[in-house]
Formats: C-alpha cells, structure tokens, sequence
C-alpha cells in the first residue's frame, strides 16, 4: 500500500546566519504522517520543532537541516525510506522511527551502513539489551523500564496484594504488563488474571466484563487510541476497581481528550509535563503555547532526541563528521540536570533516568499527571543484575510465567 | 451465571453495532455487486461529521442525522460520478472504492488531527441499568434497539414499498428488471445513497463505544465484510442475523478462548464460504 510520501526540507539555512558559511548538519527525521500512527507522529515533529526552534535552528554552531520522511508507519517503507535518506540526502544522522517495529525492520541496515540514529520512541527492550546496534541510542525508556518501579510500588506503597491485568496483544503491552508483573510479585503481590486484547478490536466491553471483580486494581497497559477507548469503556461498566498505567494509557497525547474516566489511574513513565523543574514548565508553556496541548511521550521522546543530538553536537564541537567521535559522545551522555531529571547513558546505549509514579488529577482546568512519588536512576535493568538479566529470556507474554493465575 | 448473562448482553450490543454498520454494506452489494470498500470510511468520516456537529453545540441526534446525511451526499455524488462510469467492471470498482477510502482517511487526518476522540453518550442514556441483576450501560441497549429499528424499517421498505420491490427485483435479475422498464440507475443511486447514510449513521452511534480515530475505518471494513458473507447479500434478515451471530462469536470467543480471537472471528467466515457461498443465513439458495 504506497502511501503518499512527503519529503520536506525544513528549517533550512535561512535561520544559520548566525552560523554562516558552515555546512548544515543534515538531520533524517523518520515520522509518520499517515495512516493510524499519524497523531504520534505529528506530536515528534512538534517535539524536535519545539527543541529547534529554542535554540535558532543552529546547535554547536552549526545549522540544521532537518529532511522529513513518513514511513506510514510501515517497516518496508520505513527500510526505503532510510535507505533514501542516508544515500540520497547524505544525512550526517537520524532520528526517528516511531514504532519498535520500524526500529527492528532497519537494525541490520543502520549497523552496516554506520549511520548514528537516535530513537525517539520506539521502546523495545531489545534493541538495548540482547541484540544491541553500537549506532543506535535511545532518548526514551524501554518498555518496562518505567513499568518494573511501578510493579514495586504498587506492592509496597499502595499494599495491593491481587492484580488483574490487560493489554494491548503486541510486543509492547507484552513488555510493559511483564516489567509490571515481575516486580509486582518480586515485593509478594499476585498477578491473578491476565488478558490481551487485540490492537485493533472493536470492543473492550466482553473484557472489561471478565475482569475479576475481587481484585485490588487493574493494570492496563495500552498505546495509541486504545488507553482512551479501554478507559471510557470501563467506565460505561461502572466499575470502580482502581487503574494502574503504563505510561502511554493515559499520555498527555490522549489525556487532552479524556474526561473524569481518567481521574485517579496511577501510572508511571520517564517524563510528566507536571515535572516542577523550571526547564519543564517552560518546555510545556511553549507546548501549549504552540500546539495548544502538553507535550506527553512523542512530544518529549522527540525533543529529547534533538537534545540528545545537541549536547553531543557540543562535545564533539560540531564535527558530526567524525562518526566515531560523534557516537561515542552520544554514547556517553551524561546530563545531570535535564528538565526531566538527570539523564545518563549505559553502556547499551539507553538512558538511566528518573521514573515518575504519576496520578490523573483535574488541575488549571485540565487533566494532568500529578507526580506522587519519584524513583531517580532507574536503569533498564532495574535492582537486578544486568549480566543474569541479559542472560534471561526477554519479556513477552510467557515470560516471566505468571504462577498466580486463578481460573 | 453473571458471565453467561453480561457476556450475551455484551454478544448482542456488538451485534447490533455490527449490524448498523453492516446493513449498508450489505444492501449495496446485494444490489449493484459493489464490494464497497470505502463503507470503513464513510462510518468513520460520519462519526468524524457527528462529532464537529456535537462540538458546535447541537445534540447528539442531530449529530446523527448529520452524519447520515452527509454521508448519504457523499455517496450519491461518488455513485454518479465515478461508479456509474465503471458500472460492470468489477476490479475498477473495488480499486476506486479502496482509493476513496485512502482519500478520506487522510482527508479526515487533516480536518480533525490524528488524535483519537471520543464521542459523549447523550445524557438520557448515561450509567449503568440493572438487567436481570447485573449493571449493563444503558447506551449499549439502547444500540440494540436502534439497530432492531433499523432493520424492521429496512425490511418494511424492501418488502413491503413499491421501491423495495425494484430493489429486490434488481437483485433477483438485473436484466429482466431493466427490460421491464424499471430505472435500474436511479436505483442505483437510491441504493448507494441509502447504504452511505447508514453508514454515517452507525458511525455516529458506534462513536460513544468505539470513540474515532485514524484506523477505525480498516478496524470496521473487515467486520462488514464477515457479516456480508456469513449473511449473503440478499436479504435484511441475512445481514441482521449473521451481525447478532458475529456479535457473540466474538464476544465469548474473546472471553473463553482470548488467544484464539482472531481465529474464532475468521474461522466462520472460512466455514461459510467453504460450505454455503450464498451465505449461512440467506433464505433462498438461488
């Protein structure tokens, strides 16, 4: 299914007076503008347009050119399409895609042609853990990285004992619910019922239905438009059982369109626009100000990514010619004050950052993810040790087994 | 107990959406042997027009009856202009109706963002009611009974108005139809335009359970397409059947069998065309 492709150079050497005369470091952004992915898509280009236009389109001295391409969301287009933009448009480095699925469709292609590339999405833990691309960094969390401290919390502070829990039938939900899941019953609490539903289903209500009424809370782990559907739903059915989140179910992105139904889920993630660092606030006042929204996970996966490239930039004083020079600084970073709290990259290439237990609260007029309690320096392996996790299967839907589960 | 019971309520408001979503796709088919593969795109661009309609500040009906309508427009337009042209060339009319479909979706991505929004569920049937001792959201019956209304006031004008039975005559046999002086082409456009408006109009309905958002028109066409040929293309009782007989596949296959979900909604289809290509529920075998 071709899809139109749209190719724009953006923000061109106009704004580079200030750097004139030097040649523009030329950005590939991998986004989606079409199909069922296009509002994530859309909210990246905020993201990385936010980040440049603080910062006079020109970072360490040098301007940017950023050459769009849509993907549609699709791994073969998204194969072609950074194929075009390391060969044709001679791009110094990529940011994008948006889906892990992209990501894995073009692992093979970024680790032979050794062209940079930082994620700002795409969350599949592998691509950090067993079958890591020495060119690739991730601005985001994995999957369960945020997911493993809430499974803790959920035992330890909030005492539930049994939880049932549902999500999105693709590698994501699998991953997220399984971080949750091993922590949770780490700290002594039952994951009883789980349940997959899948991405595109009509209807959460025959779920929403089975849902055990005798447990302690739900935790609901769902991407796209599905967090908002499944909430809505579960409202409808009147239930009053408590919600937990992964970060996408209720993100700024859909939050913005969601009524009481959201008030009161608790979920986690590497970012909240109600962070109280004065670097935040003014990342979500030029958001609102922009784009008349807060600025949730694409938003700030795709603004961190230029952040990313920025700081990087600076090390290597602009030369991002010198790739290996380059990666290893972007390898390296270690942002001790960014405005989502300190940020550091491991050896695998993913960042160590502060995790956020968030709660819906009707704040200003709005929802908003209200931080209530905050876990600095979660790497991806969590309190266990890298080697014997790495040595363990990844998670998915059988791993780690749920032992709990009762008919 | 209360599982068989929520879940056979949950069975038949499913069905019921399956049904106003699929009665049009149906009644085409059935007449003009149009696989209409922009009907997941009208039900979404109606439910996208309710929505603009319910944000201006009118209500929720009016919603409705502007996402039929509309949509009724839009199909009597793209009939005569570009279907009518095609009229007998298969192919040519699924590839035209499959482009449309891609029009509208990224049309609609344009209008209305690609952000997923709910539609509100009017304030008369908000909450829950006790049936039969367990909580079921009143706007779920109140879908089935739209649906059960739809399709007797369907099945009263195919069979029992002068227009229904052209309609029916067009179906059983085209030419003798034609050849009896019956205006084949402006029933075709009758037809289409009705089926479009059910479309909008289930979009509508379908907005407070499904919300809208970029993919709800190729999450639906497949259903449609399930129910046109688990029901055959020649009746409203067909269509009415296999939309409540999907709607608890479905739903307790989701709930007994949840790895099984796609299979368990497939597999029917494969059965029927294996064994009855007309349709389980079509009444004549013609």
């Amino acid at each position: 299914m071709h899809r139109r492709t749209l190719v724009l150079a953006l923000l061109a050497a106009a704004h580079g007076a200030l750097a004139a005369g030097k040649e523009p470091v030329r950005v590939g952004f991998l986004t989606v503008n079409s199909g069922a992915l296009a509002a994530g898509g859309r909210q990246m280009e905020e993201g990385l347009t936010l980040y440049l236009k603080e910062h006079g389109n020109t970072l360490a001295g040098r301007p940017i050119e950023v050459v769009t391409l849509d993907t549609a969301g699709q791994p073969a287009t998204t194969r072609t399409r950074t194929q075009e933009a390391v060969e044709r448009y001679k791009v110094h480095v990529i940011i994008g895609p948006l889906a892990a699925f992209e990501a894995l469709a073009i692992n093979d292609y970024i680790k032979q042609s050794k062209v940079p590339v930082i994620s700002p999405s795409a969350a599949a833990e592998d691509l950090t853990q067993r079958s890591p691309n020495p060119w690739f960094v991730r601005a985001v969390g994995t999957s369960a990285q945020p997911n493993q401290p809430l499974g803790e919390y959920a035992a330890k502070t909030l005492k539930y004992k049994r939880v049932a829990t549902i999500g999105d039938d693709f590698a994501f939900g699998h991953e997220t619910t399984a971080g949750f899941q091993r922590t949770f019953e780490d700290n002594g609490g039952k994951i009883v019922q789980k349940q997959w539903a899948p991405l595109n289903v009509a209807d959460y209500g025959s779920y929403v239905a089975a849902i055990k009424p005798d447990v302690d809370a739900v935790y609901a782990s769902f991407a796209g438009a599905n967090g908002l559907r499944f909430l809505r739903q579960y409202a409808e059915y009147g239930l009053k059982v408590p919600v937990l989140g992964n970060m996408t179910t209720v993100d700024e992105g859909i939050l913005k369109n969601m009524g009481d139904e959201a008030l009161g889920v608790v979920s986690c993630g590497w970012y909240t626009a109600a962070i109280d660092t004065p670097a935040n606030k003014k990342l979500v006042q030029a958001g609102r100000a922009a784009y008349g929204a807060d600025p949730g996970y694409y938003t700030v996966g795709a603004y961190t990514a230029a952040m990313f490239l920025d700081l990087a930039l600076q090390k290597v004083k602009g030369k991002v010619e010198d790739k290996d020079a380059f990666m290893k600084a972007l390898r390296s970073l270690d942002i001790p004050d960014s405005f989502r709290g300190p940020i550091k990259i491991d050896e695998h290439g993913n960042p160590v950052l502060t995790v956020y237990i968030r709660k819906v609260e009707r704040k200003d007029g709005r929802l908003q993810n209200t931080v209530i309690q905050t876990y600095p320096n979660v790497s991806q392996f969590w309190k266990y040790d890298p080697k014997t996790f790495l040595s363990q299967p990844v998670y998915s839907r059988e791993y780690p087994k749920a032992a709990n589960l009762e008919q | 107990m209360r599982f068989w019971l929520i879940q056979s309520l949950n069975g038949l408001a499913l069905g019921g959406l399956l049904f106003l979503l699929s009665s049009g796709f149906s009644l085409i088919f059935g007449l003009m042997r149009v696989a209409n593969l922009s009907h997941g795109a009208y039900f979404m661009l109606g439910a996208y027009v309710g929505l603009s309609v319910l944000n201006a500040g009118y209500g929720f009906w009016a919603g409705v009856a502007a996402g039929a309508l509309s949509i009724a427009v839009l199909g009597a337009i793209i009939e005569r202009l570009l279907l009518r042209r095609l009229s007998g060339r298969t192919f040519s009319q699924v590839l035209v109706t499959l482009g449309i479909a891609f029009i509208i979706a990224d049309s609609s991505l344009l209008i209305w963002s690609g952000d997923p929004m709910p539609l509100p569920v009017p304030r008369a049937l908000m909450g829950a009611v006790p049936v039969f001792g367990v909580f079921f959201p009143r706007y779920r019956l109140a879908v089935v009974g739209i649906s059960i209304v739809t399709a007797v006031a369907l099945w009263a004008l195919l069979e029992r108005t002068r227009l229904g039975a052209m309609i029916r005559a067009g179906v059983d046999d085209m030419d003798m139809a034609r050849a009896l002086g019956i205006p084949v082409p402006r029933l075709f456009t009758a037809v289409f335009c009705l089926g479009s408006a059910l479309a909008g109009m289930g979009g509508v309905l379908g907005g407070p359970i499904l919300s809208v958002y970029p993919g709800l028109d190729m999450d639906m066409l497949p259903l449609a397409l399930i129910v046109l040929i688990l029901g055959g293309p020649r009746s409203v009782v067909g269509a009415f059947a296999a939309s409540f007989f999907i709607g608890f596949v479905y739903t307790f296959g989701q709930a007994l069998f949840p790895q099984l979900a796609y299979v368990i909604l497939f597999l029917p289809m494969v059965v029927a065309l294996v064994l009855r290509p007309s349709g389980l529920f079509s009444a004549r075998t013609a």
